[in-house]
């Protein structure tokens, strides 16, 4: 396969950036999409150029570290599908792929495709937890929890963190990754008891960093790779609301 | 250099009472004191993350770097299948006994004894505060906790969240470090690798990192230095391992003077998805609890290319069932893998290239319905079809072996300190718990025993009994470890040769997984021995690296990581040539029993083997740790 | 540190005002349609309710002050909502694809200006007689003001019933996200119950269309003369 790539390329956050076009040669449909990329950038090296600044991890769809939009899509839009597991057999030969990165204020451009998602980790760090000690808890099946609770307990916490909710939004919200984590722990029991105080401080946190607001599209439903429902959306609203009602914290 | 002494701290006593013992004898720090100890933690997988939020909970002041943007992103996170934890919930003979015992039974008597039995001991608490954190494992319609069974075991002590049990405990871990930092009492550094270890006077008292978006090298004081930065995995090139995974850390400590410990213990997962071509970055793992429900053959015929579908019962071989009536497909991970590879080096393997067997799921479909599987294996399935673009309820899975886990690494003491006194070292980062093989749903296990409920007691011992005033990182030792990461540096970045990184690191890979991977044997790890140092010269004259230093530059982050095991590949395949038997992971060809198993020598190879750096050029001086067994009677490991 | 005021002015307290005032406009709309409807039951029957209305001006009035508050509300949110979310984005993407976004959600702040505008257009027109004022001169038998005839004559104008039309389409392509969109943000679209909303609101979207697209088709069809 030969393809035309349309690169977003940017030297550092305040240099400013531009769309860079590659030739990918040699492309065979059993490869990733990363290691299209890796292929290019073996080329760049090559000719002595700097390569395309990408993160990625685990490459297996777990870690949420890669992060780039294609042709308009975040991960590419291939249903429940990080970039690093979609694979070249869904492109066609002579096809022109643009490649951008996650456009967010709240996630500025470190360089190229790499951005900065540490605005994730200070809103858990505002509430995403339950506040335990290490040592000294009860035995483990002291608190039944109904299988269908658990279950849906899961389903939130399946959350990789990747962002591509955020990337995907009209409005750069990061409803859905913060919804994910208010039901995970508001479902079960171990974090019904401080779930007012999280929402608060989980929202206000979301709302300091610079999102947008969740006007409800469902294009961050559409492109999660792990598919968290926009229900944990509607669910974190009541709990707000209820929050609000009881006065707060 | 000194010579070492290793002193394993192995509290007397009988073996079930040592760690409450040990517990009780350990100094501890008053409470107002302990926020003047900084602790500066390396790595943020379920080791680092526990450890840096439990010491952070303690009092002491806590600072902790990963490479990654975000500690929720170490590679704990890819861990599918379970943890272990003798609960016995299922009332089917388990305890902390036989807990211990298959651990060691599964490790091939090479893992110290003291240390097992405590893993043992505290896994039962690691559920109870997993499940305390909102860990959603799965749960049965009563409510109770689910249990699977694993490879290794008879009993079903494995705790599970779906395929994706490490990223469930790793975010109750990095939620507890979040908790922590938002109340200030750990400072995280992401997007930032340690780089050099520094020691003064005898103790390590800091670190020096670069951060990897802006470039800048700097230092960081601490009264003691947390290592839990994984395995080598790496090494191979190809791996299960997330692509930033390194030795690095792990490698300077060892320069440093903290002495390696089994290098060449390294675990071949037997359920990967196979490679498809030269252009693969990585391997992809599917948990082997995949290995409950499917069952392994290959055609019974050599160069059979017929579809799976087509080939009849009679023509089929279920080779793990054939050779091991009673752990079946639920073989140890060493031993399915090394038969997955007979069956392949016979000429039986099937898919691309011969290399692959078949994981069939068709039996367990017509038992328990489609549905059943789906419910527990769906993402699996998913993931299998998204890489290989196959359905495997449909057609059998093709798997094969890849590294996997390195059982192998810095040597601790039983209170998990290295030989460099203030270095600590847990998770896969140390040698302790696994021996020569680790059974499955045991890293988890091992990782959050080291950082929530070993670590933060053994750590204040070290305080209280050794008074040693932090230096601050404007100190000598700290200068020239920044002058000498800097100067690595940019000797990389002016070679400006015509190879790029990638291609030494595939090369070297390549190599090592020839030599010195499933199985090894006196000639081949000495063309591996021959011709490292070859290829660590072309490296450091030919690589190519484009960009500057003062910037994200991912390649430069990889051309250090490749210098490091360009290194570190060396010393373990002296370590696989010194051990002159096979043992777990470790298959000399040498030494096998006439059907092909792992012929251990107690005799002369019951020890732990301890490497000692002393300089580039020079070869790194052996010690041994004496294995010495109480509460089990080494036998010959069998699974038949 | 952390007022109820400042709780209400969240991201999220925003659109709880966006939702409880669509709720109560929803709500109007429905009213209102229902009363106009009665121009089917005759020319009596909707005089009379003309009346009726008129004959109460304490709540003729409230209920205007108060519409006219619930609208600058939701509207005062829109705005700020949106400047909001522009500035969340602040470089834009070269290609962008919506996905699982449906064009009407994608538009709100589109089709709801438009369709102020056409609130704008229907007062002057039907209340205040600002583009015809001979409108609010026509009296009954009764010596009531002739509603059904201003409401005849308003709409015998091709061009007015067609720009009807097209406002009615707007404002129900705006319902039919933003009312299963209110139950999203009140936090009510879960359970059983959350299955059916997305259907409720486009179906009370449609009869919303169809009930008050009847007025000026009968109109123009000469079927209310």
């Amino acid at each position: 396969m030969k393809l035309t790539l349309k690169v977003w390329r940017q030297q550092d956050p305040t240099s400013p950036g531009k769309f860079v076009t590659y030739e990918a040669r040699d492309i065979i449909p059993e490869m990733s999409f990363l290691e299209m990329l890796d292929e290019v950038n073996e080329g760049l090296l090559a000719r002595g150029e700097e390569p395309i600044a990408f993160d990625s991890d685990c490459r297996e769809g777990i870690c949420g570290t890669c992060s780039m939009v294609i042709n308009g899509l975040p991960h590419g839009g291939q249903k429940a599908t990080t970039a690093c597991q979609l694979h070249m057999r869904l492109f066609t030969d002579g096809e022109t792929i643009t490649i951008e990165p996650w456009r967010a204020r709240a996630f500025p451009v470190v360089r190229d495709l790499v951005v900065d998602r540490s605005a994730f980790d200070r809103i858990i760090q505002a509430g995403g937890f339950v506040s335990v000690f290490t040592g000294g808890t009860p035995d483990a099946n002291l608190i039944p929890i109904g299988k269908p609770d658990a279950d849906l307990a899961m389903d939130a916490a399946q959350c990789i963190g990747c962002g591509a909710c955020v990337a995907a939004c009209k409005n750069a919200s990061a409803m859905l990754f913060v919804a994910a984590k208010v039901s995970h722990l508001g479902i079960l029991p171990q974090g019904r008891v401080e779930k007012d105080r999280r929402v608060l401080r989980m929202v206000q946190a979301m709302d300091k960093e610079g999102f947008g607001s969740c006007t409800v599209t469902g294009s961050c439903e559409a492109v999660c790779p792990k598919e968290i429902s926009l229900r944990f959306i509607a669910r974190m609203n009541r709990d707000y609301s209820v929050s609000l009602l009881k006065g707060g914290e | 250099m000194t010579r070492m002494k290793l002193d394993s701290q192995i509290p007397s006593g009988p073996l079930a009472e040592k760690w409450d013992k040990h517990k009780f004898d350990l100094k501890l720090v008053n409470p107002a004191n302990k926020r003047k100890f900084e602790v500066l933690v390396v790595g943020t997988g379920l080791a680092g993350a526990s450890a840096a939020a439990t010491l952070a909970e303690l009092g002491y002041s806590v600072t902790c770097f990963c490479y990654q943007d975000s500690p929720r992103r170490a590679h704990s996170i890819a861990a599918q299948g379970g943890i272990n934890a003798a609960k016995n919930y299922k009332n089917d003979g388990d305890s902390v006994h036989r807990l211990f015992y298959d651990t060691i039974k599964g490790g091939d008597f090479r893992a110290r004894e003291a240390n097992v039995h405590r893993l043992a001991e505290v896994s039962v608490s690691i559920i109870d505060q997993c499940v305390a954190q909102g860990v959603p494992f799965a749960r049965e319609y009563g409510g109770l906790l689910d249990n699977r069974s694993f490879g290794g075991a008879q009993v079903s002590r494995t705790f599970y969240a779906r395929g994706q049990t490490g990223q469930q405990l790793l975010l109750g871990a990095y939620q507890a470090l979040s908790r922590q930092a938002g109340l200030g009492s750990v400072k995280i550094i992401p997007r930032t690798e340690m780089l050099e270890l520094v020691v003064v006077d005898g103790h390590a008292k800091g670190i020096v990192v670069r951060d990897m978006a802006t470039g800048a090298v700097s230092s960081y004081a601490g009264d003691a230095v947390v290592m839990a930065t994984g395995g080598y995995s790496n090494a191979f090139y190809l791996s299960t391992n997330a692509v930033g995974c390194n030795v690095t850390a792990a490698f300077r400590a060892y320069k440093k003077g903290a002495a390696f410990a089994n290098p060449c213990y390294t675990q071949i997962h037997p359920t990967c998805i196979p490679v498809s071509g030269d252009h693969q970055s990585k391997l992809t793992l599917m948990s082997e609890s995949l290995r409950n429900d499917g069952r392994v053959w290959v055609p019974k015929q050599k160069g059979d290319k017929r579809r799976a579908g087509d080939i009849a019962e009679s023509d089929r071989d279920y080779f793990l069932e054939r050779k091991y009536p009673s752990f079946g497909n639920l073989a140890p991970r060493d031993i399915s893998s090394r038969a997955a590879k007979e069956a392949c080096d016979e000429g039986r393997g099937v898919g691309p290239g011969g290399l692959g067997v078949f994981l069939d799921f068709s039996d367990s479909i017509k038992r328990l319905g489609e549905d059943k599987i789906r419910e527990r294996y769906a993402n699996l399935f998913e993931m299998y079809e998204r890489i290989t673009g196959e359905n495997a309820y449909q057609m059998p899975m093709r798997i094969f072996p890849a590294v996997h886990y390195t059982m192998g690494g810095l040597w601790v003491d039983y209170n998990l300190m290295s030989t460099v006194p203030g270095l600590f070292v847990l998770g896969e980062a140390n040698f302790s718990d696994h021996g020569a093989n680790r059974l499955g749903a045991s890293a988890l296990m091992q990782g959050l025993a080291d950082g929530y409920f070993v670590l933060p007691y053994t750590i204040g011992h070290y305080f209280a009994t050794n008074k040693v005033a932090r230096p601050t990182a404007s100190h000598a030792e700290f200068r020239a470890a920044e002058e000498a990461v800097r100067a690595r540096i940019q000797k990389l970045l002016t070679i400006k040769g015509k190879r790029t990184v990638r291609s030494f690191h595939r090369e070297l890979g390549r190599l090592v997984w020839d030599k010195c991977g499933m199985a090894r044997n006196e000639k081949g790890l000495k063309e591996a021995l021959r011709r490292i140092p070859a290829m660590r010269e072309e490296f450091w004259s030919n690589v190519t690296i484009t960009g500057s230093g003062e910037s994200l530059n991912q390649t430069l982050e990889h051309a250090g990581r490749v210098a490091d095991f360009l290194e570190f590949c060396e010393l373990m395949c002296l370590d696989a040539l010194t051990r002159d038997e096979s043992c777990g992971g470790h298959f000399r060809t040498e030494h096998q029993t006439e059907e092909g198993e792992a012929r251990r020598d107690d005799e002369n190879f019951s020890f732990v083997s301890a490497w000692e750096y002393q300089g580039l050029d020079q070869q790194p001086v052996l010690h041994k740790e004496p294995l010495v067994y109480e509460g089990v009677h080494m036998s010959q490991r069998s699974y038949k | 540190m952390n007022t109820s005021n400042s709780r209400c002015n969240s991201s999220l307290g925003k659109k709880y005002v966006m939702a409880i005032t669509g709720l109560a406009l929803f709500g109007f709309v429905i009213g209102h349609m229902v009363g106009n409807l009665q121009i089917f039951l005759g020319k009596e029957v909707l005089n009379a309710y003309g009346a009726f209305l008129k004959s109460k001006p304490l709540l003729l009035w409230g209920a205007r002050l108060g519409l006219l508050a619930t609208v600058s509300f939701h509207v005062w949110a829109a705005i700020r909502l949106t400047q909001e979310n522009r500035a969340a984005r602040p470089v834009r993407y070269a290609v962008t694809k919506p996905i699982g976004a449906s064009y009407a959600s994608r538009t709100m702040l589109m089709s709801g200006l438009i369709v102020a505008s056409f609130i704008v257009y229907h007062l002057l027109h039907f209340t205040m007689g600002g583009l015809d004022p001979e409108l609010l001169t026509f009296l009954d038998e009764a010596g009531r003001h002739d509603v059904y005839r201003m409401v005849v004559v308003g709409f015998s104008t091709l061009r007015v019933s067609i720009f009807y039309l097209v406002g009615m389409a707007l404002l129900c392509m705006h319902l039919s996200h933003g009312v299963s969109a209110l139950f999203q943000s009140l936090g009510l679209k879960t359970g059983v119950f959350g299955g059916w909303i997305d259907g409720f609101a486009k179906i009370s979207a449609i009869v919303i269309f169809a009930g008050n697209c009847s007025i000026p088709m009968a109109v123009m069809c000469g079927f209310l003369k």
